[in-house]
Formats: structure tokens, sequence, C-alpha cells
């Protein structure tokens, strides 16, 4: 509402610095189809070890960077380095350190699941004397090891998602990179996908590219949200909680004061009813009201029932962000 | 790398029914072929025998059912190389191969190299019925070489040209039918180019439109020769269309 997103987002971008730790480094990446800007001047930095989540509304241009960062698409403009290696100048090197599952799985149906994870173990360059025992590991970390003899096509969805989950990962691969990896599955295989990200975000980096809010609230260190083709907004999850309005609380009186009066309490900065007798109170950072507010109810009779801080969630900001540009 | 997709499309070939149905067509086709051309040759041999440098059973029985082979090899293979990339790009598995580390060579070399290998079954099935008649006649087994290689590298050249066609497009039954039309129009313009060309006296010319008219290529073969030229028109082809197919996914991957 003060800012407009560039400027919000550009101190955030510029913000990481050029670590030896960052698995994939992405400057002004710029990708056209004709006239058409998919994705416009992204920059991206992606430490070891984290889970970096990806939003933006349906054709903001999420799969068109993944695409980019895993090779399959040339972008335009812009470099990207994993671990170090140009992708595009060392192309071979720099893909052996990814492992990609793009929104439809790659899946041979024709093919059983230990084939099928053979054959990208393989493709992947793992050494001959370790397949058997990556695709082993494989198996056993993404829940496959009773279906190893199954073809894939008479798999159920959740089970071809995790095959191509397992495909992603079975080189053990420095960054891995999903693409609404839990689309279509039932709630108990989303927990489960769910898990298994949480635990690869250890040892892998993730990129996870979804429009589900609270996965990315579950599993995600870190959210950068596209819109247009840009990137809006880069930060933690904690920092995502603070955004923007700074924080609120949610107050309940039994005998609510017209609301300019809790207005005029000291810090608050300004007042919603949301029912006649609850109300968001918002206020600047570092000046909690709490304590004032707490005083006057006793001292004015207000009657106080109810005193929570509400978190911005994540949907606000995402819907803030996106609409906003819209509107303009 | 090369093999592990060529061993890779081999085995999603065989799993497919596809290739069985092409493998069991091929077989009716080319054995009744085999036969009549056999009953053929039965009546005619009292005949032959008084001629004195008579054609023998090698060509008269196994060069027509070799050039029977290759009419069909013209419709068959697009259709089996139709799956190549198409049918890939289509189901959206293109993408396993894109984010290996792979190079584009490789993955086109490693899907000739799978194909080629299923046509080498094709070929081998066909040479099996000649070498059925090894216990009963004298074969020209220098003449049957000439014909495997032959056919060898004309089902080389389908298949690269029905590769590159494969690379343009996402529906594999456009893939398939473009193959067709396009290996069709270049024996045909080629035959036609070549027959105007010579008769105007330009032998040059004429024998250069022997690049893009692969039938005519095979011919020489089918009549025992070992032609060089028409060996080098063949593999010339082949590496053209290969190069071709290489190129185009490459500028796909730049223009998305």
């Amino acid at each position: 509402m003060h800012t407009t997103s560039t400027d919000l987002a550009q101190p955030l971008v510029a913000m990481p610095e050029p670590e030896a730790a960052s698995t994939i480094s992405a400057r002004g990446l710029t990708r056209s189809f004709g006239n058409h800007i998919a994705v416009n001047g992204i920059n991206l930095e992606l430490r070891r070890g984290e889970v970096l989540g990806f939003l933006g509304p349906n054709g903001a241009g999420k799969t068109t960077t993944m695409h980019m960062l895993t090779g399959n698409l040339a972008p335009s403009r812009g470099e990207i380095r994993i671990c170090g290696i140009d992708l595009l100048e060392d192309p071979s090197a720099a893909k052996a350190r990814i492992g990609y599952l793009p929104e439809v799985p790659p899946l041979y149906r024709e093919l059983t699941v230990n084939e099928y994870l053979l054959l990208a173990s393989r493709l992947h360059r793992v050494p001959r004397a370790r397949r058997g025992e990556a695709v082993a590991t494989v198996r056993q970390r993404c829940g496959l090891a009773d279906v190893g003899g199954k073809l894939i096509g008479t798999l159920s969805k959740g089970y071809q998602q995790r095959v191509g989950i397992a495909q992603a990962i079975v080189h053990s691969p420095d960054v891995v990179v999903l693409d609404e990896p839990t689309v279509g599955l039932d709630p108990n295989q989303i927990r489960d996908i769910r898990a298994l990200i949480r635990e690869l975000g250890g040892a892998h980096s993730v990129i996870l590219s979804t429009h589900i809010l609270p996965e990315v609230e579950a599993v995600c260190d870190r959210v950068q949200i596209m819109h247009h083709g840009e990137l809006v907004y880069s930060d933690t999850i904690a920092a995502l909680k603070q955004f923007e309005s700074g924080a609120t609380l949610l107050v309940g009186l039994r005998r609510p004061p017209p609301a300019d009066e809790l207005a005029a309490l000291p810090g608050v900065a300004a007042v919603d009813a949301v029912e006649p007798t609850r109300f968001r109170v918002q206020f600047a950072v570092g000046k909690d009201p709490t304590d004032a507010l707490v005083k006057a109810a006793a001292a004015r009779d207000w009657g106080l029932y109810q005193l929570n801080p509400a978190q911005t969630s994540l949907e606000d900001v995402f819907v803030h962000l996106t609409r906003r540009e819209d509107g303009a | 790398m090369i093999f592990t997709i060529a061993g890779k499309e081999l085995k999603t070939l065989f799993a497919s029914p596809l290739a069985w149905v092409v493998l069991t067509i091929m077989q009716l086709i080319v054995g009744y072929a085999f036969l009549r051309r056999l009953d053929d040759f039965l009546q005619l041999q009292p005949q032959l025998a008084r001629l004195a440098a008579a054609p023998g059973i090698t060509d008269l029985v196994a060069g027509p059912i070799f050039g029977t082979a290759a009419a069909v090899l013209l419709f068959a293979v697009p259709v089996l190389a139709m799956r190549l990339i198409a049918e890939e790009r289509r189901n959206q598995t293109m993408v396993l191969l894109m984010s290996a580390p792979v190079s584009m060579t490789e993955i086109v070399l490693g899907k000739f190299a799978g194909l080629v290998a299923f046509l080498g079954c094709i070929v081998a099935l066909t040479a099996l019925m000649p070498l059925s008649l090894a216990g009963a006649a004298r074969l020209d087994y220098g003449m049957l070489a000439g014909l495997v290689a032959g056919l060898v590298l004309l089902t080389a050249a389908f298949a690269a040209v029905s590769l590159f066609v494969s690379c343009l497009t996402v529906h594999p039954v456009v893939a398939a039918i473009g193959a067709f039309a396009t290996l069709l129009v270049m024996v045909l313009a080629g035959e036609a180019a070549g027959d105007g060309l010579r008769a105007r006296g330009w032998t040059v010319a004429a024998s250069l439109t022997q690049v893009v008219s692969p039938i005519k290529s095979f011919e020489p073969f089918g009549k025992g020769l070992l032609d060089t030229y028409a060996a080098a028109c063949l593999i010339l082809l082949t590496a053209l269309f290969l190069a071709l197919a290489i190129r185009q996914l490459d500028a796909q991957r730049v223009r998305g």
C-alpha cells in the first residue's frame, strides 16, 4: 500500500551475498516467447540445505523459470550457475548436479519401477558399481520398496509421483527442483510427500514450486513470489509473518467503546471492527500496545475476553501482492 | 550414453504392441513373397538349366524379396520412428533426457541406434528366408551379404529421415504421415529428376540426384553389385538428416 512491489523486492533480492555455499545462482534471467515476456529479469539464490518455496498464480512464469534452471529451455538473457558451474557453457557438468521433477512426471509407463530408476541413474552418470545401491536407497526413501517389479503404468497417481521424485534424487544431486509435486494427491499422500521434501532439505537444496500456500508455510525456509514474470517478494517465512502491516492484534471486548477511543491508545495505528465485539488492531513494529490496551480495558470496564496476535498469513501477502499488480 | 538411450528405445519398443505388429506384418508379406518367388523358380528351373549363364536362386528369390522388404519398410519405418521424439514430447517424457547430463547429439544418435538395431532384426529375419534354402541349393553368399548390407543402409536412411520429421511435431501420427510423405517425395522426385537430367545428357547432375533417392541407391545391391557410390549416397543422406535432427532439437531448446 505504501510501497510499490519493486521498491520492496529490490533490496530483498539484492540481499543474498554470492556465497560459496549457494547451489543455484541465477542473475537477470529473462525469457521471451515472441513479443510475450514470460520471465523478466529474475534473480534467484539458493543456499545449501535450504528449501525455497516458489509461489505465484497460474501463468506467472514459474514453470518457465524452472525449465530454464534445469536446462530444458535456453534463457533469452541472463546467467545461471549451478554450484558455480555455468549451465550454458558447461551444461553436462551443471546438469549432473540437478534433479528435476516437472509438473508432469516424465515416466515411461511400459517400464517397471526398477528398470526406470536404473535408466535414470545411468542417464545421470551414476557409476556402474553404485547404481544398484543408489536405486535401492532411493526406493527406500520414497516408499517404493514394495513396488520395484511393477509396471509404472499400473501404479496409482501417488506412487507415480513418488517414482517421479525418486528419479529426481537417484543421483544425489546438490539441487532438487520440484514443480508442483503434490498436485492431484490425496491428503495422506500429500503429508508423505511433504515429509519427504523436508527430509530432502537436509542434504540437498530444494526449489519447490506450488500455488498451495499452506504447503509453503509447512515445508519451506524461504519464499519467493512471482507475478507476471517478475519477482515481487523474496524473504524468509519468519519475516513474512511481519510483512507490511507490522503486526496485528485480535481484541474481543464485551462492552466495546467507540472505535475512536481504541485508536487513541498509544501505539495503535488503525482499528478495524471485525464483528461488533471483535476488533483487529494494527500497530507499527516495536510499538506493542498490549499493555496499554489491557490497562485501559480494566480501568474503563470494556470486558476484555480475547487478546491474541493475528499473524499475517502467507495467503494475505500473496493475494495482496498479486492483486495489487492487476489493479495497477 | 548413446548405448543407454539406444537400449531404452529397444526396451520400450519391444514393450509396446507396435513392434510386434510390425514384425508380424513384415514376416507375413515377405514370407508370402518368398514362397511365390520360390514357386516361380521351381517352375522355371527346367528352362533355366538349358541356359549357359543362368541366374541362380539368389538372383531370382533373394533379390526380389529384399526389394519387397524395402518397399514395406518405406511404410513401417515412419510408424516406428514417430515414437522417438514426437511421442516422447507429447507424453512429456523428453524432459527426463533433457534434464540429464546428455547432449542433443547423444540423444539423437542413441535414438537412431536403437531404431536401427530393431530394423536390423527385421533385416535378419528377411535374410533367414533365403538362408533356409542353404541345405537344398547353392546360395551366392556374397550377393546375400551385399543385399543385407544394402538393406541395412537403406533402413538407416529411412530411419534418419523419419527421426528428423519426428523432431518437427508433437503429434506422433502427423510425424508418421509426414515422414512417409517425405520419403515418398524424395524417392519419386529423385527418380524423376534423375531421368530428366539423364535425358538431357547431364549425367553428373543426374547421378547427384541419387543422394536424395534412397531406393535408387538400393537397386545396385539387388543386382548383386557392390556399388560404393550408392553406399556413399545412403550414408551421406543418413548423416545429413541426423545432423538436421540435432540442429532442430537444439533450436527448440532456444525457441521454446
